[in-house]
């Protein structure tokens, strides 16, 4: 069977949570928007820096959805993940660095969009086709895997320090000017960038929802429940993971891009592994396996860790370790799971 | 007055000089130096006067040195060195200083203790008394070249072959290759002929076939077979790159030392390769038995090496002065401090997520972050130094080329130790036993009795404190940070997948050969690039061998 007509479509929208999580995907960021060309001097108004923050949560969130895509559905947990997001991060930047001064060698190639754009994707792209074909092809799995993703992503990040790779060393690249020969620093870039990232989002999220009902999406799921018996039935196990995985890796790699601009900074600490498996916590609190759960997630622990790390830098670390403790030890449906769990209370009770 | 040996030592201190032996002072004991002033003084009016040359003779050797004809100056050198005169070797090595002169308008001539500032104070050359300060104008210092430098070399050397213990004299001899020139080769060989200590003569006799090689004697070179002496090598480089007749013997010889000299490199390289083995080791035995025979993963495990290496250093705050004993003492210490939050985490934690691994890697993840958090807090973010005692400083130097340093031989042999302790005690003992019963069939283990659950904590607690043994180990070898643990985690997981897991062999195996593996590779690619090759070595085989370096045997899964 081939992939394609695994993509057979059902009707989107017949899930409560995809158009629940739609609606408030798309008000929200018109919310922002609308707030964001308030006057100034208006209470409500959100000053670019704000935007700008909300931004890199959306990206983070395109981000979170990528790893749920693999660990909630294929059963994969990659504790590299950073790498791909760092990879697509590292092609934009390369491109908005090239703007100010021409690159050498191939990299100069790089000062053109549409290359940049390629970039982003493939090069997280074939590392995942590399690795996942090596990898589920002697059908290495479970613990084993997340070890050796982890383990690819700190090579990575002690390749990137280095000066000889030609990508900024352990400094990495920053002062970035302009993206599509508009300014970088001007309002209007920090909403299109905005708005760019909370489409990405939305577009991933019904991608992957649509890839989730669809007849590859239940070979996923079966894939995660009961590996052999899928591949004694007749489907090419190690296909399907490494298409998704391939899948999930891109998506991450286009919200590394989205992220670099917003940030303006995109160095080799992105590649540690405490970032990596931060990314799987955000997946663990919202609720494995269900999407909105990744970006509810994403979007809670990113806005603690902002307002933690502001008033009590100590506790983060803290409140962090204890999230993991806590979330696989008493809620392993993660907030989704809970909220999940009350409705049905409140129906059975009502 | 006359002076003493003491004193000599004493001025040499002062001045800082780096070329002449004898008593060191260290920057740090400075205040020593007032109290040795005063008791040099009190020696030198007790001491008896020593046979000497007569204030005149010694007037007349330093009057030869004013000239500015520089092979009359090498002949006043010779004179002096050749001469009775007790005070020759401080003359010779302060003309070797530039620091010797002489009164711009008058007879007498100075020796300038520290010439660094505009005014120097200066001692009179003879009777070595104080003589207040002289500047460049008052004291005219007697000017040397290159070729009177390394004559002056020589002399001293030879002249100090005199003197001292055995040390200096074989320091002093040491010095001497390279030194012997036309002038001073009867005197060395002189000196040879006297000397009994078989460590000296081959020096002595290194410098002096040396010399005669250099004259073109082909007979010498025999001497010089396998010599690992650098200036030997340069030398011969030198010959075997000319037209003379015996280049080609001297190549010959020279391709002989350049052999042995690979092979010393070799066993230095395998020595770092294994002792950075054995702190991956170490780091990932621990593991072995966590993961390996529980099928636990422990991502806090880096945190319980950590904690080790901080108990050491808090032992070492409680006996301050006594870093062997506090050393000693941490070895109990951090097994038990962090086999104690082993059995912690196991008992609140790890038993609640049993047969989910994946959840338990991210449970111990978070309790990874909240202890090195917790140790930020406590201690601080900075890194702290622990001190090695006596016996692990420095470093054995057992040639020319190959020397071990002391504290890496030290985790070497300490992780070999532990390693045989911890198979004995799984191959010998009844919680070994039980461990192997529980991990091959715990349903039949616990039918036979065995209490399933405290194997359990028990194993965990060994592996903790096992990773406690880790961090009073790496005290010795690197600072002691928050951070510590997790530089190692991700390398201890490789060890133990590569080594094969459940298997304890394997991890002694794999972690010895990834630290030589790397040590191989770092001089041609650099560390960062072959630690990254390691990796991707390492990600590669288990792609390829997913069981690891040894299969387990049995049922293990």
């Amino acid at each position: 069977m081939s992939l394609a007509t695994m993509f057979k479509r059902n009707s989107l929208l017949d899930e409560r949570s995809t158009w629940v999580t739609s609606v408030v995907l798309i008000v929200g960021m018109l919310a922002v928007v609308v707030l964001h060309a308030l006057p100034s001097d208006h209470a409500w108004h959100l000053n670019g820096s704000v935007v700008s923050l909300l931004g890199k949560y959306l990206t983070y969130m395109l981000l979170a959805l990528a790893v749920d895509l693999i660990w909630g559905y294929l059963g994969i947990l990659s504790l590299g993940h950073g790498a791909f997001f760092a990879l697509g991060g590292y092609a934009m930047g390369l491109y908005l660095t090239a703007q100010d001064a021409p690159l050498a060698g191939w990299q100069s190639a790089m000062v053109h969009f549409p290359v940049a754009a390629l970039g982003v994707v493939l090069a997280p792209g074939l590392l995942a086709l590399v690795f996942g074909w090596l990898a589920f092809r002697s059908r290495v799995t479970g613990v084993y895997f997340s070890i050796i993703t982890q383990a690819l992503t700190f090579a990575l990040m002690l390749a990137f320090n280095r000066n000889e790779m030609g990508m900024g060393g352990s400094t990495g690249l920053t002062r970035f000017d302009e993206l599509l020969s508009f300014s970088l620093s001007s309002e209007g870039m920090t909403i299109a960038l905005f708005v760019a990232s909370g489409v990405a989002v939305l577009l991933a999220f019904w991608g992957c929802k649509a890839i989730t009902r669809s007849r590859l999406g239940r070979v996923c799921m079966a894939t995660r429940d009961a590996e052999a018996r899928v591949r004694f039935i007749g489907y090419r196990v190690e296909h399907v993971k490494l298409a998704v995985f391939v899948l999930s890796a891109m998506i991450a790699g286009i919200a590394g891009a989205l992220y670099v601009p917003q940030v303006g900074i995109i160095n080799p600490s992105t590649f540690a592994p405490l970032f990596s498996i931060e990314i799987v916590v955000w997946v663990a609190l919202g609720g494995r396996a269900t999407l909105y759960g990744a970006l509810l997630g994403a979007l809670l622990v990113n806005y603690f860790k902002t307002l933690l790390t502001g008033v009590m830098p100590d506790a983060w670390l803290f409140l962090l370790g204890g999230l993991f403790v806590v979330v696989t030890m008493f809620l392993p449906q993660g907030v989704a799971g809970l909220m999940a769990h009350l409705r049905r209370r409140r129906e059975v009770t009502t | 007055m006359t002076p003493t040996h003491t004193t000599i030592f004493r001025l040499r201190g002062e001045a800082g000089s780096r070329r002449v032996t004898g008593l060191k002072i260290a920057p740090r004991h400075w205040y020593c130096l007032p109290v040795m002033a005063v008791l040099l003084v009190w020696f030198a009016l007790a001491s008896p006067a020593q046979a000497d040359v007569s204030p005149q003779r010694a007037q007349a050797l330093l009057q030869a040195l004013d000239t500015d004809d520089f092979d009359a100056k090498a002949e006043a050198a010779q004179a002096i060195a050749a001469s009775d005169a007790a005070q020759k070797t401080r003359w010779l090595e302060a003309f070797l200083d530039g620091r010797l002169g002489r009164e711009r308008d008058g007879e007498r001539f100075y020796i300038i203790t520290d010439d660094s500032g505009r005014e120097w104070p200066i001692i009179d050359a003879i009777t070595f008394e104080d003589a207040g300060t002289g500047s460049r104008r008052s004291v005219d210092a007697f000017r040397i070249n290159n070729t009177l430098r390394t004559q002056l070399q020589g002399l001293i050397a030879s002249l100090s072959l005199d003197e001292g213990d055995e040390a200096t004299r074989l320091d002093a001899a040491k010095r001497l290759i390279g030194e012997v020139d036309a002038q001073s080769v009867d005197a060395v060989a002189t000196q040879l002929d006297n000397e009994d200590s078989p460590a000296i003569r081959a020096e002595i006799e290194t410098a002096l076939a040396l010399y005669r090689v250099e004259q073109g004697e082909g007979e010498a070179l025999a001497t010089l077979e396998g010599n690992l002496d650098t200036r030997v090598r340069n030398s011969l480089t030198t010959i075997a790159n000319s037209d003379a007749p015996i280049a080609a013997d001297a190549e010959k010889v020279l391709a002989g030392i350049e052999n042995k000299r690979a092979w010393y490199e070799r066993g230095q390289t395998l020595f770092f390769g294994l002792s950075a083995g054995s702190v991956l080791v170490l780091a990932a035995i621990g593991l072995a038995i966590t993961f390996g025979v529980m099928g636990v993963i422990n991502m806090a495990h880096g945190e319980l090496i950590m904690l080790g290496a901080y108990t050491t250093w808090m032992i070492q705050q409680l006996l301050p002065g006594q870093p062997g004993l506090a050393l000693l003492l941490a070895i109990p210490g951090g097994f038990l401090v962090a086999g104690a939050f082993g059995i912690l985490i196991e008992r609140s934690v790890i038993r609640f997520l049993k047969g989910r691994p994946l959840e338990t890697l991210l449970a111990t993840f978070g309790i990874s972050l909240i202890l090195q958090q917790l140790v930020r807090t406590v201690f601080s973010p900075l890194n702290r130094r622990v001190n090695s005692p006596d016996w692990l400083q420095g470093a054995w130097h057992l040639n020319e080329a190959l020397s071990l340093t002391l504290n890496r031989l030290g985790v070497l042999i300490f992780c070999l130790v532990v390693f045989a302790a911890l198979w004995a005690l799984m191959r010998y003992t009844r919680l070994g036993l039980e461990v192997r019963a529980v991990t091959q069939n715990r349903a039949m283990a616990r039918s036979m009795g065995v209490r399933a659950a405290r194997v359990d904590m028990l194993t965990f607690g060994l592996g903790a404190g096992v990773a406690g043994l880790a961090g009073v180990a790496l005290s010795q070898i690197t600072n002691v940070g928050p951070n510590l643990g997790q530089s190692y985690i991700v390398d201890s997981f490789l060890v133990v997948v590569f080594g094969g897991v459940g298997n304890l062999w394997g991890t002694l195996v794999a972690g010895m050969s990834l630290g030589v593996i790397n040590q191989v590779l770092q001089p041609w690619v650099g560390a960062v690039l072959a630690k990254v090759i390691v990796l991707i070595g390492v990600i590669l085989f288990i792609q390829k061998r997913p069981q690891g370096l040894f299969a387990p045997k049995g049922r293990t899964s």
